[in-house]
């Protein structure tokens, strides 16, 4: 109980004096977990709202195995893309590894299959509101696809946050690939890591509370910018 | 785009025969009211002929292959999750028509269905009533050469019935055929020109309206406008 007093008083201490490395970390940490919140999601959705309205051979197995390419081991992902990245590999010459770019692609791997099955989820129920309405309508595929995105926003905004909290509190993959180098990858997850290792785990709670204010921040400013709880255009 | 020809039309669902065979021919003139029991096949009629239902056996011809023009309102009415005007802009959008004028058929077709205050608001809001009135305002605001109702006006009130029968009304004088499934025998004797009685997925019956409500050939639709149950 100390030690989450200390923490908190650490967290505080930390954000009142305006830390000049907290804000370092806490922004890298939102701008690499945003980037690929943002890249993620426009792969993801248009794919989760495309398998809801067409039908082809093997579409169940598609589904299934993007449902289970959500419990991908973030470290495994680390681990293959820190081969695939390093000098030695394929996609040494674009020189990423340790380099927060190399972090976004391993959290781009690992959060696109959630957005996906969640977006999926969302506008195979839309669809079935909508399937007789869009076809009598005439519309082609990318206009179903388009229509079912724009009017799911909602619960696509939920799979985009999902797809954020799992990216912002990811630890794993992007220690491997990103090597928690001090001012060029060090983000809050791995910071929390090292001080953990270190033993001061009154930084690392007070780091841990930053973190956690930080993706509520980031929630409620999504669903306050978009308007999600107003009446009316939801 | 008229006449239009089913011939040796059927769907089949799970090995059941559900419509036909069907032989008819619909020419320009109405509103045509579809009539029937329930379970006679008068949505899969409607459906066929607007292209939406897969067809088992037969044909469906219109006289000009493009019949694209066609607009369809369903029995609970779909509406998207999004306001009212933009419930009226959508079908137009999706062919690319210029703002100016999309913003003009939004304008003149909300007025005319008496939305013009929940512009704005989510359609999700809407009334029973309001919702039907939105949906055949967004079905008629491509200008269709014909409009297929089925039974829009189940489940609503008196005025919005009767809201609805005019606004069908006009539709017709305008030029745009009509063709609805329903199951209310007055709403039937008001609005038709022409009529198809529907039994077990066959047409059992067909003729101008005074024909075939004031002297019907066949015992089943006599029984059925007596209001005697139809196995």
């Amino acid at each position: 109980m100390n030690d989450i007093t200390q923490g908190l008083l650490a967290a505080l201490r930390l954000i009142l004096t305006f830390d000049a490395e907290l804000w370092e970390i806490s922004l890298r940490s939102l701008k690499v977990s945003l980037t690929a919140v943002i890249i993620a999601s426009a792969v993801a959705m248009p794919f989760g709202a495309f398998l809801a309205v067409k039908r082809f051979k093997y579409r169940r197995l598609v589904i299934s195995i993007m449902n289970a390419l959500m419990g991908l081991p973030p470290v495994v992902v680390g681990l293959i893309f820190y081969i695939l990245l390093s000098r030695s590999g394929p996609f040494g010459v674009f020189g990423l590894l340790f380099t927060p770019w190399a972090m976004i692609i391993v959290q781009i791997v690992i959060i696109t299959p959630i957005i996906a099955s969640i977006s999926h989820q969302a506008t195979r129920e839309l669809w079935a509101e909508y399937h007789d309405l869009l076809i009598s309508l005439n519309t082609s595929k990318w206009q179903r696809i388009k229509t079912l995105i724009w009017d799911g926003r909602r619960n696509l905004l939920t799979a985009g946050l999902a797809g954020f909290g799992r990216a912002i509190g990811e630890v794993g993959a992007i220690m491997i690939v990103g090597g928690n180098i001090e001012h060029a990858t060090r983000v809050l997850t791995t910071a929390i890591a090292l001080e953990t290792g270190k033993g001061d785990f009154a930084l690392a709670l007070g780091l841990g509370f930053v973190l956690i204010g930080l993706a509520l921040f980031v929630n409620i400013s999504i669903h306050w910018l978009s308007r999600t709880e107003r009446e009316g255009r939801w | 785009m008229f006449p239009l020809i089913l011939s040796n039309l059927s769907v089949r669902r799970h090995g059941k025969t559900v419509l036909g065979p069907i032989d008819l021919v619909i020419d320009q003139g109405g509103p045509t009211m579809v009539i029937g029991p329930n379970g006679s096949g008068k949505t899969t009629l409607l459906r066929v002929m607007h292209g939406i239902e897969h067809i088992s056996e037969g044909t469906v011809d219109w006289a000009q292959p493009d019949h694209a023009n066609h607009a369809y309102v369903f029995q609970s009415p779909v509406v998207l999750r999004r306001t009212v005007a933009e419930n009226l802009s959508y079908p137009l959008s999706l062919i690319n028509l210029p703002k100016l004028e999309i913003n003009a058929a939004v304008e003149y077709w909300i007025e005319r269905i008496g939305l013009g205050k929940v512009a704005n608001r989510s359609a999700t809001r809407l009334s029973g009533g309001e919702r039907q009135k939105l949906a055949i305002a967004r079905a008629l605001i491509r200008n269709p050469e014909v409009l297929f109702l089925d039974e829009p006006c189940s489940n609503l009130d008196g005025q919005s019935t009767r809201e609805i029968e005019t606004l069908l009304l006009e539709t017709a004088t305008a030029g745009t055929r009509v063709i609805m499934a329903t199951h209310d025998m007055g709403q039937a004797r008001r609005l038709a020109a022409d009529v198809i009685f529907m039994k077990s997925g066959r047409i059992a019956e067909t003729g101008l309206a005074p024909d075939v409500f004031d002297a019907p050939q066949t015992p089943d639709l006599q029984a059925f406008l007596k209001g005697d149950i139809l196995e």
